[in-house]
């Protein structure tokens, strides 16, 4: 057994410097690594370019960092539900790229499977589109992708073990698969950390080979975004 | 003339047995309480549930299960969670047979507009792109009109696009409309509304051939 696991989040997190591109898993406050999150609140890193399918809200989540404006490059595909991000964004503070959701899950994946690029048919004739290459495929207009280059992802899973495998639960599994291995570094952090024998190999979501860095996570709050529920009769 | 649960209740008509169905924010959302109960359908949220069920009972909130809207919801027997990757796997690769979405504008070739209003707070795209670029099947739920009264069935969309000629059916408060190459088909007037007025409310060029029939709901 290669043994990944970390003593704690600020083992996780070495490394980690100005100017780097980072990718972060979550989907809304979902599945959020919130431990390595605030790590890099306390490093005070600046000049990040963060690649995460939202922003946050604006004390949660990325707004966090957004806050302390260490953030000077966004790529999301929807940033809505944060008002520092907004202020940022349109005094030119912060630079934002939004992209479609599926081309970010898509490129995510790429960097982890080793594709540099992809045709995919989302955002052809948009703006999205302005300055790529287009093919032509079966009839259909693609639009050329790049597979994202990061320096360190950083991903929350369920359960985890000393190997770097990981489950996750729920819809907070969302983006945090295909991030691992997508960056040089993928640290992870999990609710449950348990030694490598104690996870069915049948139920593993990511091997540990796409992990570098693991440990156990502590006091997540797991903000709800929006509580919705019904009415017992 | 309807209101947003009546353009939800006439586009659950279109949902049918067996379907794979990805509803988006708005108006769709509400179909998903007037399809019958008499058929199987599941709802894939494109942030990696399938089969999705209602909200859940307070106090049986669980943050890690939750929709695309970043709602709390549930899940039915036979449900599946998944990565975003392999959501847009479901999409791209046509597997979901039914997308239901709101839109600002719809032009008479099929494009749509729904994410970007220049000189406003651009929140995103979404999934949208992915959604209308990939699926064959797509029907936008909206008003007829602005509220500034304007239409939204256009000759060409004023707005930045979220795709191109994707649109195949529109359900709106006064018609159902295919679009076809020639144009807007008007295919079923909302109850009590005339041609009149929706040809009044359509900017785009809207076919009307013969009698057009008044929406069974």
């Amino acid at each position: 057994m290669i043994n990944k696991k970390v003593p704690g989040v600020i083992e996780a997190l070495e490394g980690v410097s100005d100017n780097m591109t980072l990718i972060l898993g979550g989907f809304g406050l979902s599945g959020i690594p919130e431990n390595s999150i605030a790590q890099l609140v306390k490093l005070n890193v600046k000049g990040l370019t963060c690649i995460s399918n939202n922003a946050g809200v604006d004390d949660f989540g990325l707004g966090l960092l957004l806050q302390q404006k260490q953030i000077d490059k966004m790529i999301s595909s929807y940033v809505g539900e944060n008002d520092e991000f907004e202020r940022q964004m349109l005094s030119g503070e912060l630079e934002v790229e939004l992209i479609p959701q599926g081309t970010l899950a898509e490129r995510c994946r790429a960097a982890q499977a080793g594709f540099p690029a992809f045709y995919t048919p989302a955002g052809y004739g948009t703006e999205v589109a302005e300055g790529k290459e287009v093919r032509e495929f079966d009839g259909k207009m693609h639009v050329l992708e790049y597979a994202f280059k990061a320096d360190f992802g950083f991903v929350k899973a369920w359960k985890g073990d000393t190997a770097g495998n990981l489950i996750f639960k729920g819809t907070a599994r969302n983006f945090n698969p295909n991030i691992c291995g997508a960056a040089k570094i993928t640290v992870a952090e999990v609710e449950e950390l348990v030694p490598a024998g104690e996870l069915d190999p049948n139920q593993i979501h990511i091997p540990g080979i796409f992990v570098q860095r693991i440990f156990q996570g502590a006091l997540y709050e797991k903000r709800i975004e929006q509580r919705t529920v019904r009415q017992r009769n | 003339m309807l209101d947003k649960n009546g353009i939800a209740k006439r586009i659950a008509k279109e949902v049918k047995n067996g379907y794979y169905v990805n509803l988006g924010i708005g108006i769709p959302t509400l179909v998903a309480n007037f399809v019958r109960d008499d058929i199987e359908v599941e709802f894939q949220s494109e942030n990696g549930v399938l089969g999705m069920g209602p909200f859940p009972f307070e106090g049986e909130e669980d943050p890690d299960i939750i929709n695309a809207g970043k709602q709390t919801i549930t899940t039915l027997p036979g449900a599946s969670f998944f990565d975003s990757a392999m959501s847009f796997s479901m999409i791209r690769g046509k597997h979901v047979d039914l997308t239901i979405l709101g839109a600002m504008e719809v032009a008479e070739n099929g494009d749509i507009a729904n994410w970007k209003i220049p000189g406003k707070m651009v929140k995103g795209m979404g999934g949208a792109m992915d959604l209308v670029a990939s699926a064959e099947n797509i029907i936008v739920a909206m008003m007829h009109t602005n509220r500034a009264g304007a239409s939204k069935l256009l000759k060409r969309c004023t707005l930045p696009l979220t795709g191109v000629g994707c649109v195949k059916k529109i359900v709106t408060n006064l018609a159902v409309i295919e679009v076809t190459p020639e144009g807007f088909k008007l295919l079923e007037r909302a109850p009590g509304v005339s041609v009149e007025q929706i040809e009044d409310a359509t900017e785009g060029k809207l076919i009307v051939e013969g009698e057009v029939p008044e929406m069974v709901l």
